[in-house]
């Protein structure tokens, strides 16, 4: 009896201590991101001012700034989401509402999931042969903004179907009833309810794109841009230019890759700058994406 | 007048009948034409697949004509930018190895005890606010995980280990453990929390404490769901790129040693990519050589992660 009371009561103490060793084990986490920004913030907090934002990189730490790397950034997420986002809408529409069960579809399937785990500088190897080589479109916005494109077109599909499922189907069949056909079913009623949550999967991919260095530097991002890319309008006809699609870009991840990689201590505090506006980008687009999810979880009641 | 009435209802009825018939058919062929532009957006998918794998392929059979497999996998020294080069893969491969290895020393344990926590212990509130906080670690873009791991993590290492020098493999694993935490934990919580109640009850109900359940009840049913977070932590791991390339080197070393600096498989592309190398030339081809076998390392595994899950997949 008192050796069964005994296993008893080591069994509740080993429970206890998991419990605590848990909480530990998230805290872990949890401090390594606050120990990251705080590192990041000590370093790099001071750099920040509006000259910053304003200057071209430059040999002299103090003088140097983000300049042509966040213009360069925006640029790049401006061609990325005009492409991946038609495109992966177009894709999950299909698989959700179109497609028949058959082996292609799930050949289809397979390969996107397939995609989302293929190493991001692969990506950029295959821009490279690619797009650069191939198609001759050169180290570009371009060339940079389709790569990243078709890097994040799975998360986008996926959101999509995920989206476009949680529409229950007596939304369609009402549709249907009044004899909408298919694609105006999908049009009027479908999306509509579904933007909200594929904006939440396009903001995340984006987040993840706008922090992508590999395939970039893979695709031969330069690392030194002290010109801005041509403005996208002009004064005189036809006031729109796409010049700056052809131009040679730096985004702000390589920025702040190159300001690391120096040698001198004066360039890491820019660096740890760098790392600061993008840190606090990516959890801005997280925070806005979850905040979304949880408007639209509460709003919607089917 | 009732007549004439009739000729012009009869008359608006047929032109009416006509308008509604080619109405539909315009219709149809647009419904016709949309599907099948939603099919070439879903086939683009595969597209960009066999792009992958073509482009591997046709530049890698370039960078073979002029080295051979047996040299590939054979050789020790991967020297592919100097004047005598050598082209033995090994090197690259053991540092992406030991890297992938220490990170996956840190994130399967820490990955798995956060899960069984967040998944048995935490309350619901808890978990609501701890689960999204810890996923934004892997939103965080990785050269700034690089940035930590040179400037943060090696220095701190360093007062522990006195000999550990700037570069090394330890300090870029640890950091890669802790970026690819959330993949584990979130993936393998959600495969626990997917083992039917009933089985837990059951558990409870013959005087299992909570750990007792989660160990020998919890884990093995949802091992599937566990494993396949282990392999997507596994291939984030190998295929990370800017944390190895920021802190762990770029010098191709054939060491399974975590104290030594190394280059990996991606920091030797991102190295070869940063410099301006001519296209054609056997060093642009040896970057796609490597990535080739970047790819079939990952496959590899996902390939023996498949089995196990088959292998021990729990249906209820």
């Amino acid at each position: 009896m008192a050796d069964i009371e005994k296993a008893l009561a080591r069994r509740k103490i080993l429970d206890r201590v998991f419990g605590i060793v848990g909480l530990i084990a998230t805290l872990v986490g949890m401090v390594t991101l606050a120990a990251l920004i705080g590192a990041l913030a000590i370093d790099g907090a001071g750099r920040l001012s509006w000259h910053f934002f304003t200057s071209f990189p430059s040999r002299f730490p103090s003088q140097a700034g983000i300049l042509s790397a966040w213009v360069g950034s925006a640029l790049v997420m401006l061609v990325t989401a005009l492409s991946a986002v038609p495109m992966g809408v177009a894709a999950g529409v299909y698989l959700e509402e179109y497609a028949p069960k058959n082996w292609l579809t799930a050949v289809i399937e397979i390969n996107i999931a397939n995609l989302a785990g293929v190493p991001s500088i692969v990506y950029g190897l295959m821009a490279l042969g690619l797009f650069v080589y191939q198609f001759n479109l050169g180290h570009t916005i371009l060339t940079a903004g389709l790569t990243l494109a078709l890097l994040i077109l799975p998360i986008v599909i996926v959101a999509t179907r995920e989206s476009i499922r949680a529409v229950p189907s007596a939304m369609r069949e009402a549709a249907y009833a009044l004899g909408a056909t298919k694609w105006q079913t999908v049009r009027d009623h479908v999306l509509p309810y579904s933007t909200g949550g594929i904006l939440t999967g396009v903001i995340i991919a984006l987040s993840r794109a706008i922090g992508e260095t590999a395939p970039l530097i893979t695709i031969g991002a330069l690392t030194f841009i002290a010109f801005l890319p041509g403005a996208p309008f002009k004064p005189e006809f036809p006031f729109i230019s796409f010049e700056w699609l052809m131009s040679p870009f730096t985004v702000l991840p390589i920025q702040m890759f190159n300001w690391i990689s120096r040698p001198q201590e004066e360039f890491h505090l820019n660096a740890a700058a760098a790392g600061l506006v993008l840190i606090a980008m990516t959890l801005l687009m997280n925070g806005i994406a979850v905040y979304l999810r949880y408007r639209l979880r509460k709003r919607i009641q089917w | 007048m009732p007549a004439n009435a009739h000729v012009t209802y009869s008359g608006a009825r047929a032109l009416s009948r006509g308008s509604i018939l080619s109405r539909a058919t315009v219709r149809r062929l647009s419904e016709r034409a949309i599907e099948s532009l939603l099919l070439v957006a879903a086939l683009f998918s595969i597209a960009i697949t066999l792009a992958i794998v073509g482009i591997l392929l046709y530049e890698s059979e370039r960078f073979f004509r002029h080295v051979s497999l047996v040299d590939f996998f054979t050789d020790t020294q991967w020297t592919v930018l100097f004047a005598e080069p050598r082209y033995g893969i090994l090197p690259l491969v053991s540092g992406t190895i030991v890297t992938s290895a220490v990170a996956l020393a840190v994130a399967l344990p820490l990955g798995t005890t956060i899960a069984i926590y967040l998944s048995e212990y935490a309350s619901v509130e808890a978990r609501e606010i701890l689960k999204p906080i810890l996923e934004l670690l892997s939103a965080v873009p990785t050269v700034v995980f690089g940035y930590f791991a040179l400037l943060f993590v090696t220095p701190l290492l360093q007062r522990l280990l006195p000999n550990l020098p700037g570069f090394n493999m330890l300090s870029a694993g640890t950091v890669i453990g802790v970026m690819i935490l959330p993949y584990v934990s979130s993936l393998s919580e959600d495969a626990m929390k997917a083992v039917p109640v009933h089985i837990r009850e059951g558990s409870y109900a013959m005087g299992a404490t909570r750990f007792q359940t989660a160990t020998r009840v919890l884990v093995p049913a949802a091992f599937s769901g566990i494993a396949s977070a282990y392999v997507l932590g596994f291939s984030r791991a190998v295929g990370e790129t800017m944390v190895v390339a920021v802190a762990a080197g770029t010098q191709p070393n054939l060491t399974l040693n975590p104290m030594e600096g190394a280059a990996t498989i991606t920091a030797y592309i991102v190295q070869v990519s940063l410099g301006d190398l001519p296209h054609g030339s056997i060093a642009y081809q040896s970057i796609f050589a490597a990535g080739l076998t970047l790819m079939l390392m990952t496959l590899a595994f996902n390939v023996g992660g498949y089995w196990l899950r088959k292998r021990f997949r729990e249906t209820y």
